[in-house]
């Protein structure tokens, strides 16, 4: 049976590890290379990093990045962040990336979803759905970190970046975001019953148990997490071991 | 004679394919290559793919690199992985074109109406995640890999081989199908060894000592 995936998520800002990381042993937190190898020896079933670089000046850094994590770590990398054309699509998957996750730039121009994928394939192509609830069983697409409503019904949204090519949704819940308090497991199950390709669930981990809830209650077909797994609270392990035992299937 | 050629037709990423069998293939040559003649002096040659097989099958041809395909997979050591093990077949559902014809039998879509996992819930396409790989056949590729031990794969379209006797692998996605065919000096599989961890290494290693 396939297994459901976890999916540890870094912040990079100029080819730093952002966030404080912390891993008992771990020579240089701030070392993308060195996390992503922690985490591929914890049972990681994929590793996306997110590029927060602030100044387009230091932009190309991540490429260097995913070309270093690449060489030295065999197991699926996903990038987003500030990828906004076909271009920036391919240069990443050039530079060793599996996957490209496409977020503002779908909802300004749904077009270089079409493009992208029609052009390095579905599979290559996430796209990242940030989503807030605007009324019971709604739920509004956002952009910028939650401050930009864009007017789109996140339901429908999936529905339509799947049939311009998208391979995968992230879809993360800016209400839970950083609050510990769980997925928004009643948004993941709308938007995955509406789709038929994977949806990753992010936004909102507090514990391992919230990550096998986003499977069983949510049906998401990935879950990911940053902070739980970055603070030494938990290793990826531990995780699998708990989702094993609620009857998940799982890599172990 | 110990190089070994990464077919690049200009459908993706190779890097990762290289520098997973660099990992493995202490002082050997790796290359990543679009030039016949040095697919043709290669003593092993790896034929990955990605994307459509359609638009797999026109840069190949576009760039002049079936012959040197075709002799390779008759002569060395030949390892397809993913679009590249598509390719072998026939012809795919995908675009409806045909394939190389190396084998007998049809790439073919995962049945809409067969996409449901045993608890009932839906089963998604892409295929997209670590999977279990039952070996059907004993195989040298397959030494120190534990049956059953889980690749990841990234795909919606598999072959269907016309003859039993060269499925070597299979797994289960709503649908059992062939995740790896071998025949003599040929071994192709869909799921992809330089994204799978300890496994894939594994066997990526085992190709480059394999003597067919």
């Amino acid at each position: 049976m396939l297994a459901k995936r976890i999916i540890p998520c870094l912040d990079v800002s100029a080819g730093r590890v952002v966030k404080g990381i912390n891993f008992v042993e771990l020579r240089d937190a701030g070392d993308p290379v060195e996390v992503a190898r922690r985490y591929d020896e914890q049972g990681a079933d994929e590793i996306t990093f997110l590029d927060i670089t602030a100044s387009s000046d230091d932009r190309n850094i991540i490429l260097h990045v995913v070309e270093q994590v690449a060489e030295q770590v065999f197991i699926p990398l996903t990038v987003g962040g500030g990828v906004r054309t076909v271009d920036d699509v391919r240069r990443l998957l050039n530079a060793g990336a599996d996957k490209v996750s496409i977020n503002t730039a779908a909802v300004n121009n749904p077009q270089v979803v079409a493009d992208a994928s029609g052009k390095v394939g579905s599979q290559c192509i996430v796209v990242a759905i940030d989503a807030k609830q605007v009324s019971p069983g709604k739920w509004e697409v956002f952009t910028h970190g939650g401050r930009n409503r864009t007017g789109l019904d996140a339901i429908e949204w999936a529905r339509r970046i799947e049939s311009l090519g998208a391979g995968e949704i992230l879809l993360t819940s800016m209400d839970r975001d950083g609050t510990k308090n769980g997925f928004d497991l009643e948004l993941t199950r709308a938007v995955s019953d509406a789709v038929s390709i994977p949806v990753i669930a992010s936004g909102g981990v507090g514990s391992l148990e919230h990550l096998a809830d986003g499977v069983t209650k949510g049906r998401a077909d990935a879950v990911l997490a940053a902070s739980i797994f970055h603070f030494g609270e938990h290793t990826v392990r531990e995780a699998k071991e708990l989702m094993r035992a609620r009857g998940i299937e799982v890599r172990l | 004679m110990s190089k070994i050629a990464i077919i690049d037709y200009g459908m993706g990423n190779l890097r990762s394919v290289a520098k997973a069998i660099e990992h493995v293939a202490e002082g050997i040559e790796v290359v990543v290559t679009a030039d016949p003649a040095e697919v043709l002096s290669a003593g092993r040659v790896v034929f990955p793919g990605q994307g459509a097989m359609p638009d797999c099958m026109r840069e190949l041809d576009a760039r002049g690199l079936r012959p040197a395909v075709l002799e390779a997979a008759h002569s060395k050591p030949f390892l397809g992985i993913c679009i590249g093990q598509q390719m072998l077949f026939e012809h795919s559902e995908e675009g409806n074109v045909p394939g190389l014809g190396i084998f007998r039998g049809e790439v073919r879509r995962f049945p809409a109406g067969k996409m449901v996992a045993a608890d009932g819930s839906r089963l998604k396409v892409p295929h997209m995640g670590w999977n279990e790989v039952w070996q059907k056949q004993p195989h040298p590729l397959w030494a120190n890999i534990e049956n059953g031990a889980r690749f990841y794969y990234v795909h919606s379209y598999y072959v269907d081989p016309a003859d039993p006797a060269i499925v070597v692998a299979t797994t289960e996605y709503g649908i059992p199908f062939t995740g790896a065919v071998a025949q003599a000096n040929i071994f192709a599989i869909q799921f992809h060894p330089e994204k799978s961890a300890h496994a894939g290494l594994q066997l990526l290693s085992n190709f480059v000592t394999w003597k067919p």
